[in-house]
């Protein structure tokens, strides 16, 4: 229960000025341009993207910069951004394998066509901290290295191309045409189709689809995975203006794409196979991409004929929790005045303790009378 | 269906026009201040929706080929223009840029637009294309220069 | 693949998109909230031929890319259908019953009722809203409307209905809380009917 506190007011605008300042910092240092933040900050910009659910690099390097770097209060900014637009159009699902490729590693197989590309990574730096980035006059301008020959335009799956026994389940589209469910205009429904699933996936909480996905490859889930591509670069955008009448193309985007496979599963009617899970994230999101791939494939249990037994791999536990808007919203809320709530507990404390104590008093003489 | 084709004969095919679409939404602000700067002579046109800001909701495809999925949204921003010939243009661009959007459809119009078209197509979409091609083969480059070669790989086996 | 529209000799939608659009949706929400309560339009569209410009007000400020439009016979111009994909980006559907909106502009010879989409058990509100172009909202024979909404009883006289409406009004009654939603239009003023009210003569 709430109750309207008045008088307030003073102390939130002073707060909201306090705020102001300490956002600031020591005026005597520079201010940070949102463009520097968009350069240099990128893989947070990514992060709050693909929760946030809105691609705008400038806009969620605002929403950084307004949120002192605090990745969720940034998302909560933009997600709450995007209720004052209209929505245009719904793309053309985005071809992954048209990519203009920049990294690409399959754990599962070495020899891919196009080659192992590691691409901007720190997988193999030393995770040494490097005080040449702290020293005055910063970096300068440090340049990659340029091959002779660009990748190829487009690289096809490492899946498509390296299974050509059957040995890893395909993924086909058999619901061309019907509706997708969007969790921005309908509520959460089980048992969700993996539309639902995916989509509560990629604006899920990193941190805690990052702790499910590692569940469920220490025994909470049974998972045997195999990265069987990772891929980052860009990919056009098609829509279909209803004034147009034909598909244009309104810019690129980049996305981080996992695909993941996992433990293989056979019956009497059915030769063994390797299953799939999948996992894409806006800007270059590896660690998100390959959890959600993890995770996708632990809810798909149902449909594999598995027990579901583990919390990966309930979609009612999963779905509505990853939400890292609706958690921070429900958890923070306690701190709100709930000064009625709390006097009518501790008034009913109060009583229980007083009934307690005669009941004792009233224990001790009967005791004693029987003595 | 009563509406009718807007490509009328003599007029670009879709095909062309898709591609230039595509072009200038790619293009920067500054670049297309450039070209239209450059233009010797800039038609007068009205809008008939002016530059509004919006979203698309971007799918994807579950493991990339199967059933489509929304993975979240994107900043558009859209623009229709008339010239005074009566000539519309169009222009949706990824972002928040009014002026960029605004272009990009005056720039669709004057395409369509027998008189103008070849010169735009040449002094306009083609230098934009190269650059953009441009910048996409260095990006391309730098990844492949991080491209691992394996010692026990026999490079005639790896053919590119 | 639609066509394309022929965009060289549309009318211009809202002049302030944002406001004027605002300004038109306060008034379709009250004419709902108040049944049979005459609300005028301050800033509606310069319409098309074939539509008033409170028809094509309530379908610029209601529809999009996402719910499917419906026009009868006579609303269908031309015009008006090159006009409303284009500023509502609305696709234009062939079947009455799929449509989320529908525009009717020959009143007296409207398809039934029946014919249009009343929701689906889990969703009602996926139910159409139908714009019927009326001849008048004050001059037509009286009938006294009640429901959430109107203070005891209002007196609606709207005009230009086929005689049968108004018990097809009744019939979409019994399927509540399923049944479309009306709005009537005239000129630059509708009167909203909303599935939960009841009429009589």
């Amino acid at each position: 229960m709430y109750v309207a506190v008045k008088g307030g007011e003073r102390a939130i605008l002073n707060s909201h000025k306090l705020v102001a300042e300490e956002r600031r910092g020591d005026p005597a240092l520079a201010e940070l341009d949102v463009r520097q933040i968009v350069e240099q900050f990128r893989l947070a910009v990514d992060r709050v993207m693909t929760e946030g659910s809105v691609y705008d690099p400038e806009l969620a390097a605002l929403a950084l910069k307004q949120a002192q770097g605090d990745a969720v209060e940034a998302i909560f900014l933009l997600r709450a951004y995007r209720t004052t637009l209209p929505r245009f159009a719904v793309s053309r699902p985005i071809e992954t394998r048209r990519m203009a490729v920049r990294r690409r590693v399959s754990a599962a197989y070495k020899d891919v066509p196009g080659g192992q590309v590691l691409g901007p990574t720190y997988d193999y730096t030393h995770r040494l901290l490097d005080f040449a980035l702290a020293a005055e006059g910063g970096v300068g301008a440090p340049e990659a290295d340029l091959a002779e020959e660009t990748l190829p335009d487009a690289m096809p799956p490492v899946l498509d191309i390296l299974d050509g026994e059957n040995l890893i389940e395909r993924e086909f589209a058999d619901r061309e045409g019907e509706s997708v469910f969007d969790l921005t205009r309908e509520s959460l429904s089980f048992p969700a189709g993996r539309d639902q699933r995916l989509q509560n996936l990629a604006r899920g909480d990193e941190g805690f689809v990052l702790g499910l996905a590692y569940s469920t490859t220490r025994g909470y889930g049974g998972s045997h995975p195999f990265v069987g591509e990772v891929r980052l670069g860009e990919t056009a955008v098609e829509i279909t203006p209803e004034e147009l009448g034909f598909s244009i193309e309104i810019g690129d985007i980049t996305v981080t794409e996992c695909q993941m496979i996992n433990q293989f599963k056979g019956t009497a009617e059915k030769p063994a196979q390797f299953t799939r899970g999948y996992g894409l994230s806006f800007g270059h999101g590896e660690r998100k991409a390959m959890s959600m791939a993890l995770v996708d494939r632990a809810m798909r249990c149902r449909e594999l004929g598995e027990d579901a037994l583990y919390p990966a791999q309930d979609e009612e536990f999963v779905l509505s929790h990853s939400d890292n808007i609706e958690a921070v919203g429900f958890v923070t809320h306690f701190k709100l005045p709930h000064y009625v709530d709390f006097q009518a507990e501790l008034e009913l404390v109060r009583r229980l303790r007083a009934e307690h104590a005669t009941r004792v008093g009233r224990d001790g003489e009967l005791r004693e009378a029987a003595e | 269906m009563t509406a009718q084709a807007a490509i009328k004969d003599g007029d670009a095919g879709i095909a062309d026009r898709r591609r230039w679409m595509g072009v200038l939404a790619r293009a920067g602000r500054e670049e297309l201040e450039e070209a239209w700067t450059a233009l010797p002579s800039k038609p007068a046109h009205r809008f008939m929706r002016a530059p509004e800001i919006g979203l698309v909701m971007v799918q994807a495809r579950a493991g990339g080929s199967g059933n489509p999925f929304n993975l979240g949204e994107m900043t558009v921003t859209r623009c229709a223009l008339r010239l005074d010939s009566g000539v519309v243009g169009f222009g949706y661009v990824q972002g928040r840029d009014k002026r960029r959007a605004e272009l990009a459809a005056a720039f669709d119009a004057l395409l369509q637009t027998p008189e103008t078209r070849d010169e735009v197509l040449r002094g306009v979409v083609e230098k934009l294309a190269a650059a953009q091609a441009e910048r996409r083969a260095l990006r391309s480059r730098k990844a492949a220069s991080t491209k691992v070669e394996f010692f026990t790989m026999v490079r005639g086996d790896n053919p590119r | 693949m639609t066509l394309a529209i022929d965009a060289r000799d549309l009318a211009p939608g809202f002049a302030d998109p944002v406001f004027d659009s605002q300004s038109a949706f306060r008034a379709i929400m009250n004419a709902i909230a108040y049944p049979g309560r005459i609300e005028r339009f301050r800033r509606p569209v310069a319409a098309p031929a074939g539509l008033s410009p409170a028809a094509a007000t309530i379908a610029l400020t209601l529809c999009d890319f996402e719910t499917p439009l419906w026009l009868d016979e006579s609303a269908a111009t031309e015009a008006a259908v090159a006009y409303l994909r284009f500023h509502s980006g609305a696709p234009i559907v062939d079947h009455a019953g799929r449509a989320r909106f529908c525009i009717i502009g020959g009143a007296a010879s409207a398809l039934p009722l029946h014919a249009f989409h009343a929701g689906e058990d889990k969703y009602p509100d996926r139910s159409a809203t139908l714009i019927i172009e009326a001849q008048s909202l004050t001059s037509g024979a009286p009938r006294r409307w009640r429901g959430p909404g109107i203070k005891g009883e209002r007196v609606v006289g709207v005009g230009g209905m086929k005689d049968s409406f108004w018990d097809e009004w009744t019939l979409n009654q019994t399927l509540y809380p399923l049944g479309v939603d009306v709005f009537f239009a005239c000129g630059e003023e509708i009167v909203g009917l909303p599935r939960g009210v009841a009429t009589e003569a």
